[in-house]
């Protein structure tokens, strides 16, 4: 009932639902944002299908959609990117404290 | 080579995002991330295929100025509503890629894929006019109170059920063009609809969640696709949403449901409520407030969501550095949901040069305001409300929060008597021991700065 295709994509994904949780379970408050703006930035990944669906010659609308996918993909790679380094830039310790977690 | 350089990006994002979890290594984490980016794009486009390249280089100069642009000019400020604006065109990407795909094969694609289209079309256009609405709200485009109406849950269930049926049909018997339109616009209004009955107060919330949103939607649209590295970032993605939704979730005492459709800070309250909680206002002077500074060792800083309205960040930094010049302990007390996303005040007080060790979490600190001389609240006010301990008629009862009425004095600094965003009374406000200065949050630091610093010089020049 379900090929085998499929069946290792499921895999692939539940897989990273896992990693997913497990590689941030544990962030200090005061990276919430620039973590959330960061994997923001990453889910900016499907551009990468939209760069496939707007390289196909499928006629004006193809071209239209495909413009505007592409686009809207990369304002959100390169803005979540961007704000991200922005924001990790100012991060900063004091300089006479003892060494404390974050 | 193509699959290799996808499987090489999906490590890098990994590694990426555990940088990104610990502060020495979060930069580093971000640059990873992106290398990852440039290699999953670079063998997007060199694996072939690509016969027209006119909209894709035009859609990538576009992006990238609009992007690059708006990342380099937002305030610090308006960070939540910027994140939240990144993350909807993400989810809008993902609608249009599974409408032209569907759109090019007719729905010619196997059962999996047929499956994810309608999926991705309905999480990505909610998250994507979600995110509008968000931003809308933040930036006071439109009020950022919920927006509430009869049979307003009934009408989302329905649009929600006829947005399934319509998901049946187009898997049944793709490409079903014309359902598939109305399908697209449905998600578009449900995501209009999720999110206007949510208050400002709840944003934190509602950010991360369309965060999750929007790498679900990007794993649909790999499962479309059958691209391995659009279902692995995006499942990333969504899981990691989850946890500070999560995170947000548990920081107010509330299950992400009530936060969704409750409406919250809906009821509108009155002057006259202030006097039914029994207590007189005592307003103090801009001298009175440095006076209590004057003779603090050891003082807490609360910032809220108001400091960021009042661009008080600096103001609140420079009134902390003179403290500490002057012997005082200062620190920095965050809430978790202070402000309008998950580690707003982080990013405020990092951006005006607060080292990072001087703010402490809820429970890191919570126990030390019983030896505190002063607490000065700046424009928070729900994390301070001692309600939310005693009152449980109050409706953030139950929420964890700063027992800054244990100090030996409260400053508040407040716009006006008038309630919080979230439109609940505060018996702080009317407790013996606070003192109400009103005012623009950062004139009135301003003000106590030049009070203490003349003060001082005074005492300088007689001593």
């Amino acid at each position: 009932m379900i090929s085998e295709g499929l069946l290792f994509t499921l895999y692939i994904f539940i897989l990273a639902v896992f990693v997913g949780f497990e590689v941030i379970s544990k962030v200090p408050p005061i990276l919430h944002t620039p973590l959330m703006s960061g994997s923001n930035a990453i889910s900016g990944i499907t551009l990468v299908g939209a760069l496939i669906v707007a390289g196909y010659a499928g006629g004006d609308l193809v071209a239209v959609l495909g413009f505007l996918a592409v686009t809207f993909g990369t304002i959100n790679i390169v803005g979540g990117y961007l704000v991200t380094d922005r924001m990790l830039r100012m991060f900063k310790r004091g300089p006479q404290k003892h060494r404390r977690h974050g | 080579m193509v699959e290799l350089l996808y499987l090489t990006a999906s490590i890098l994002f990994i590694l990426g995002l555990r940088m990104l979890s610990a502060v020495e290594t979060a930069r580093r984490g971000n640059v990873v991330s992106m290398v990852g980016m440039a290699l999953a794009v670079g063998a997007t486009l060199l694996k072939g295929g690509t016969v027209s390249w006119i909209p894709i280089l035009a859609g990538v100069a576009a992006g990238t100025a609009i992007g690059g642009i708006s990342a380099v000019r937002v305030r610090m400020t308006a960070m939540p509503q910027m994140v939240a604006m990144y993350n909807g065109f993400g989810g809008g990407a993902s609608l249009l890629v599974v409408a032209v795909e569907l759109y090019r094969t007719g729905g010619q694609v196997p059962l999996a894929a047929l499956i994810a289209i309608p999926l991705s079309t309905i999480v990505g256009g909610v998250t994507f006019t979600g995110s509008v609405i968000a931003f809308a709200k933040l930036q006071e485009i439109m009020p950022g109170r919920p927006i509430l109406f009869k049979g307003q849950h009934w009408l989302n269930l329905v649009l929600l059920l006829i947005a399934m049926g319509l998901s049946v049909y187009v898997i049944v018997a793709p490409p079903a063009s014309g359902l598939f339109i109305v399908l697209n616009i449905l998600a578009l209004i449900l995501g209009v609809l999720s999110v206007i009955p949510i208050g400002g107060a709840d944003m934190p919330v509602v950010i991360a969640l369309l965060n999750s949103y929007s790498g679900i939607a990007g794993a649909t649209a790999g499962f479309v696709l059958s691209n391995n590295v659009l279902i692995i970032s995006g499942s990333l993605v969504g899981a990691s949403g989850l946890i500070l939704t999560n995170i947000m979730c548990r920081a107010m005492n509330r299950s992400l449901a009530n936060v969704l459709f409750a409406g919250f800070g809906a009821t509108s309250v009155t002057q006259e409520v202030m006097t039914a909680a029994g207590g007189r206002v005592t307003e103090g002077t801009i001298e009175d407030a440095a006076a209590v500074f004057e003779n603090a060792r050891s003082v807490i800083i609360v910032p809220g969501y108001g400091m960021a309205v009042a661009q008080a960040q600096h103001a609140v930094r420079e009134l902390g550095d003179l403290l500490i010049e002057h012997g005082a302990m200062v620190r920095y007390a965050i809430h978790p949901v202070a402000g309008r996303m998950p580690g707003h005040m982080n990013v405020l007080l990092a951006e005006a040069n607060v080292p990072y060790d001087q703010l402490f979490d809820l429970d890191a600190i919570n126990d030390d305001f019983p030896r505190t001389d002063a607490v000065l609240v700046v424009g928070a006010n729900d994390v301070v409300n001692p309600a939310a301990k005693t009152d449980p008629h109050s409706p953030i009862y139950g929420m964890p929060v700063f027992n800054v009425e244990e100090a030996r004095t409260v400053i508040v600094l407040k716009r006006s008597m008038r309630p919080g965003f979230a439109g609940i009374e505060n018996e702080l406000f009317v407790h013996p021991k606070t003192m109400m200065v009103f005012g623009d949050a950062r004139q009135t630091l301003l003000k106590i700065i030049a009070a203490l610093k003349a003060e001082r010089g005074a005492l300088a020049a007689t001593g």
